[in-house]
């Protein structure tokens, strides 16, 4: 029975594993492929069943004029957003939090698991219900088409996350660790940048992988709030056209543009493997 | 150079955490809170160390009022029921933090902190993790760091309840030994309890507390010996003491139609009426000529039976100085040591305890 049961977990976890992996493979392989490779019919294995070549990633990087997507700027617009918002909303979120873990509000019938939900209702509403008010917001502040006006947007979208991870985050951690920090002599900002700080970073790490996530997948806002000066990734992906572009290229850009987020998961993955997020405080 | 604490309450909802509280502490003396839990035991030692504010009252320390100074200057130290530690820091760095927190010089912490190590036995763990520490060590950790201090008012709220019975025993001693010491002598130490075994074996003043207010304040003998209230009696034994209703009529001390005692020659001053009659549960024993009561529950403690038993609406427990298993509904026959019978007033108030003059 154990061994059936093994054998069964196994079977479907490599199951479920090649169903994950091999679109990359796919992607990956054609990537280096070039025009006969693609339409000779099915070839997986590089150099044996095909002759890999660089073409479809060299169109990546050069200028329209050249016949190239130039996709360099749009990547950097887009890792400077997403990395600018989370981090912003990481800051701001945490110290929200840590005041609706600690600290408690009363404004007549509003009290801090209002607050708390406000901040979390932000992300009730379809996207599309925001694209209105978003729009004309930008456009009275004159923000529209500008990396400035994405990152305010991109805020408003990630810090509910933040906060919600980290109110969590906060509501586990025994405040009688406060109380002793102010009895051993910190005011409560040190109190807090000392002791609360140093011990949440395991959160603050996860609040920052799903904030990272978020912005970086996004395509609606930058769709909508962008038009000629300012292009993000999403943005610049989808609009490849199959007929213009080869399929090549096309897996060459996805490639690119899902490798942040794998570099992220797995730096974070390794911190949280360590046993660092669940033994740091009981 | 005394603690005042004058007329504090403390009504955070429908219900006192503490009512009227006035309490009177001295340098060099030890202290023990002794109350249930959520009498009012922690809320007290928070609002002493200034992590809560009183509705109403005052604190007078060192002849200064103690409440307009905020937590971080108060110069207290404090030793939780759970094992609060810096996670982020090793274990000389979690010693060291309250001194390097006042500034210190850093060959004085450096020695403190060695100090301090030694008194709780730490040595030889000085760069562990505090994740990597048992129990029992955690709180050796938090007790250094109370130590390291020199605070003027050392605060352990129930600082043993989360270790085992071993390392409780070992560390209550320790605990004796360390504030016995000279330098204890000027610094007030306040230690919450629920447990009235440690409150004795402590030996300090004892103040007994409930529902927020202060029941008695004494020494441990005398509030073993004379509880104020029935009340008292009752946080004070563990067992509580037994506390039933009863009343005296020609000599005898009816506790129901079944158990009617012959009143002692001690008792005989005491006019006919209505009383709460308190017995320990050490004061009942085994005799075949006794009453007939049927078992409810039997639990062994060590090597002693605990028996709850039963008479109709009367309802005791007896501590049997021997291991044996009792069945429920099993009959057994009990007697009281008349002499060591307490008598309360309906109201509650001590009329008589065996041990007055």
């Amino acid at each position: 029975m154990p061994k059936l049961y093994t054998f069964l977990k196994y079977f479907f976890v490599i199951l479920w594993a090649c169903f994950v992996i091999a679109p990359f493979l796919w992607a990956i392989s054609t990537s280096f492929k070039d025009f006969n490779s693609v339409t000779g019919g099915a070839t997986y294995i590089p150099w044996l069943q095909f002759e890999p070549t660089l073409d479809g990633w060299s169109v990546l990087f050069k200028p329209g004029s050249q016949g190239g997507i130039n996709i360099i700027g749009p990547y950097f617009n887009s890792i400077f957003v997403t990395l600018t918002a989370s981090l912003i909303s990481i800051v701001l979120g945490t110290l929200a939090a840590y005041a609706l873990s600690r600290y408690t509000f009363k404004a007549g019938f509003v009290k801090n698991n209002d607050i708390t939900f406000f901040f979390i209702s932000q992300r009730i509403m379809p996207p599309v219900v925001l694209s209105i008010p978003f729009f004309l917001f930008l456009s009275t502040l004159g923000l529209l088409d500008s990396l400035a006006g994405l990152i305010l947007v991109y805020i408003v979208l990630l810090m509910p996350i933040a906060v919600w991870i980290m109110v969590d985050f906060f509501n586990r951690v025994p405040k009688e660790i406060d109380e002793t920090a102010l009895i051993d002599g910190c005011n409560p900002f040190q109190a807090f940048f000392k002791v609360v700080l140093p011990n949440s970073v395991p959160g603050m790490l996860v609040a920052g992988l799903f904030c990272i996530i978020f912005g970086w997948i996004d395509f609606f806002f930058a769709f909508i709030l962008t038009f000629t000066k300012v292009q993000l990734l999403p943005v610049k992906i989808v609009a490849l056209n199959s007929s213009i572009t080869p399929w090549w290229s096309l897996s060459a850009a996805a490639l690119v543009s899902v490798a942040p987020l794998i570099i992220v998961a797995f730096i974070v993955e390794r911190y949280l493997s360590k046993g660092n997020l669940s033994g740091a405080l009981k | 150079m005394s603690l005042l604490i004058d007329h504090i309450s403390f009504k955070p909802t429908e219900e006192y955490h503490l009512n009227d509280v006035t309490l009177n502490f001295n340098p060099g003396k030890m202290y023990t809170i002794l109350g249930r839990t959520l009498s009012g035991k922690t809320t007290l030692l928070k609002t002493i160390a200034g992590l809560q504010t009183p509705d109403s009252g005052s604190i007078n320390f060192e002849g200064a009022d103690f409440l307009s100074v905020p937590v971080w200057n108060r110069n207290v130290a404090m030793v939780y029921q759970q094992f609060i530690n810096y996670p982020h820091l090793n274990v000389i760095e979690n010693i060291a933090f309250p001194l390097k927190q006042r500034k210190m010089e850093e060959n004085l912490i450096e020695k403190e902190v060695k100090e301090a190590m030694e008194k709780v036995g730490l040595i030889g763990f000085e760069l562990r993790k505090i994740q990597e520490l048992s129990g029992g060590q955690q709180q050796r950790v938090a007790l250094a760091r109370s130590l390291a201090k020199k605070a003027k008012i050392l605060l352990l709220d129930e600082p043993l309840v989360n270790l085992d019975y071993k390392l409780r025993e070992g560390l209550r001693e320790e605990f004796k030994k360390l504030f016995s010491g000279s330098e204890a002598s000027n610094s007030i130490l306040i230690y919450a309890s629920t447990d009235p075994l440690e409150a004795m074996q402590l030996n300090g003043d004892i103040i007994v507390i409930d529902e927020g207010k202060v029941l008695q304040t004494g020494s441990a003998k005398d509030v073993f010996e004379n509880p104020a209230t029935a009340k008292v009696a009752e946080i004070t034994n563990d067992p509580a003491m037994n506390i039933n209703k009863g009343h005296i009529q020609d000599n005898t001390l009816v506790m129901n139609n079944n158990v009617q005692i012959q009143i002692p020659d001690q008792l005989k001053s005491i006019p006919n009426g209505d009383y709460q009659v308190g017995i320990r549960a050490t004061d009942l024993y085994l005799d075949d000529n006794g009453f007939s009561f049927d078992v409810e529950i039997s639990e062994i403690s060590g090597s002693e039976t605990f028996l709850h038993l039963r008479n109709n609406d009367l309802k005791c427990v007896a501590t049997i100085e021997e291991v044996k298993t009792y069945e429920a509904n099993e009959v057994v026959k009990i007697n009281f040591d008349k002499s060591k019978i307490y008598l309360f007033k309906e109201t509650g108030e001590l009329l008589h305890s065996p041990y007055q003059q």
